[in-house]
């Protein structure tokens, strides 16, 4: 299912092919079809409970996939920031040990890796004190302190304001650079992604539609709610998709037919790039998470609508 | 030195209380407190099954304790009850087949309250040998796995993503509890292990600024609980086991005062320091 601009030059890091996930007697997804290789980004979009989540912690292998594969490669370095983490206030822990939670770092790279996530003043503060913004930037530098090959980074971007999200958009960028890490970033918002995203796929239990995403600057919505700063930094994604989400779990196909479920194979999927959008989403599905979504989604729409 | 009772008691104490204090450490963090008592209340089975199969009783207590621990784990796989539901179902009906097993057998004369509130004063020096033993496994082995460990108990997920084998970690962590609760089980007796495992760990955490240290002062307070709750039973005549909880429970008072606050707020800028970029 990848596209073929991807470049497949390198061994991938990790790789799913066909990988769903059964828990609780239901596919949490299914049919997950992904890579990422050495110096590429891949984001990771989709509705609340789409699989995001389940689909990178398959890929670390933290869930073993009930069907198809998830491969990483031999000893392989990884660098996680997960959606949640809670310090319990019975643990005496400095942002500085947090650094060292899995393994002994360098004095320079713990200082270099606050500095670029721009909290070297807390390297002291306990983690439990940290402010939302503050403790996702500890959780970001704990990862790449690490000089990951891989670095899996489940909404890294949650609760930090609008520049520090540019800032931090622009720092996983850099570090791509200079590690030469592949990255599979999962992103809060539906439409907005990093530009340097390489591939973008986009989920809701199973493989909806991927793609590359387009400059900001190619829609005129979107340039005038981020202004120019945002051009290098941020992408839109359009989606294509060829069928609708049903409220009840049904999923409505381009050609009017309804089925429980969507696999690649049934015949009601045209993966094709270049087709017009012809669905609505149905209900709130789609609406992007994350308090300051309602002015994204105003612009997600515009830009949507076409 | 150790031909004298009350020398004997002192070193098996201060033995207990250096492995107590960094395991417990851990019992604090990872809310199993519960854990610890339904393991101890199990050792009681654990004795019986020694007198029956006329086997080494530290032995019979650690293989209970490590039993009772995979059969928690098992149960929390299979069954839908809460963990502390299955933990209370776990010690209590093992207590209770440990006492009907005692009760059974009419040849054996057995002192219940010394192995219900502990014995330190009748510590033999082959005691002291097991302790100690015992106690440098242990300290030995979670100073190995503390990376894992610590990185699990802070998030599983993210050791398991990082290659640190979580599980395997918390199953070492397991037997290392049994073997603690083996080997202390006859100082302070199964009714008050929990409290050596929780009361200076407990202590420690208002005073340090690192998981580490938070550890070894765990262990130098649990030290000096040993000192004064054994010193305190000599001059007022009290258990000594009991003297010993509450030595450690005047310690976690006296650390909550503003005090001690005080000096944890010192010691936190200095220590901070000196501790930087140091793991065990």
């Amino acid at each position: 299912m990848l596209n073929s601009e991807v470049k497949v030059t390198h061994e991938a890091l990790v790789s799913l092919a066909g990988a769903g996930v059964f828990r609780g007697g239901r596919w949490l997804v299914r049919g997950v079809d992904l890579a990422v290789h050495p110096g590429e980004i891949v984001t990771l979009i989709g509705p609340n409970g789409s699989g995001k989540s389940t689909t990178a912690k398959t890929a670390l292998g933290i869930l073993s996939p009930d069907e198809g594969r998830a491969e990483r490669r031999a000893g392989l370095r990884v660098g996680y920031v997960p959606q949640k983490l809670s310090i319990d206030w019975t643990l005496p822990l400095t942002v500085e040990r947090f650094l060292a939670l899995t393994g002994k770092v360098e004095r320079t790279a713990t200082a270099a890796a606050l500095e670029a996530t721009g909290i070297p003043h807390l390297a002291r503060a306990e983690m439990r004190n940290l402010s939302g913004g503050e403790f996702q930037r500890a959780l970001l530098a704990r990862a790449i302190c690490r000089r990951p090959d891989l670095l899996v980074l489940d909404e890294p971007v949650q609760g930090v304001d609008f520049s520090g999200e540019i800032a931090l958009y622009d720092l996983i960028r850099r570090i791509r650079d200079d590690l030469g890490c592949g990255v599979l970033l999962i992103s809060h918002d539906l439409h907005v992604v990093m530009a340097a995203t390489d591939h973008v796929v986009c989920l809701n239990g199973h493989v909806c539609c991927q793609g590359a995403p387009k400059a900001v600057a190619s829609s005129p919505a979107y340039r005038q709610l981020f202004g120019a700063r945002a051009d290098a930094t941020l992408a839109v994604y359009e989606h294509h998709h060829d069928h609708t989400h049903l409220e009840d779990g049904r999923v409505l196909h381009a050609d009017g037919s309804i089925t429980e479920h969507c696999h690649p194979g049934d015949g009601h999927h045209h993966h094709d790039q270049d087709h017009a959008h012809d669905h609505e989403h149905a209900g709130d599905t789609h609406v992007p998470a994350g308090g300051d979504g309602a002015a994204r989604q105003d612009a997600g729409e515009a830009g949507h609508a076409r | 030195m150790l031909d004298d009772f009350f020398a004997r008691a002192l070193v098996a104490g201060i033995g207990v209380a250096l492995v107590a204090g960094p395991l417990g450490c851990f019992i604090v963090w990872r809310r199993l407190a519960y854990f610890g008592d339904t393991l101890s209340h199990a050792a009681l089975l654990g004795v019986a099954l020694a007198f029956l199969f006329e086997v080494n009783i530290t032995l019979a207590v650690f293989a209970v304790s490590v039993l009772v621990s995979l059969a928690l784990l098992l149960l929390q796989r299979r069954a839908s009850l809460s963990s502390d539901a299955l933990l209370g179902l776990l010690a209590h009906s093992s207590l209770a087949l440990g006492l009907m097993a005692l009760a059974f057998m009419s040849w054996v004369r057995i002192d219940l309250m010394g192995f219900l509130f502990g014995d330190i004063l009748a510590v033999s020096t082959m005691d002291i040998l097991a302790i100690y033993a015992g106690g440098v496994f242990v300290l030995v082995v979670l100073a190995a796995i503390w990376t894992p460990l610590f990185a699990a108990t802070v998030n599983r997920e993210l050791a398991e993503a990082e290659g640190l084998r979580p599980d395997r970690a918390n199953l070492v962590f397991m037997i290392l509890l049994a073997t603690v609760i083996a080997i202390s089980m006859k100082i302070v007796g199964v009714l008050l292990i929990t409290a050596m495992l929780i009361i200076p760990a407990a202590t420690a955490r208002r005073l340090s600024g690192g998981p580490e240290q938070m550890a070894v002062l765990a262990a130098v307070i649990g030290v000096i609980a040993v000192i004064g709750g054994l010193f305190g039973s000599l001059e007022w005549d009290t258990p000594s086991g009991p003297s010993i909880v509450v030595a450690a429970l005047a310690l976690f008072l006296l650390s909550l005062s503003p005090l001690a606050g005080m000096i944890a707020g010192m010691r936190r800028g200095g220590a901070a320091a000196k501790t930087e970029g140091e793991r065990p």
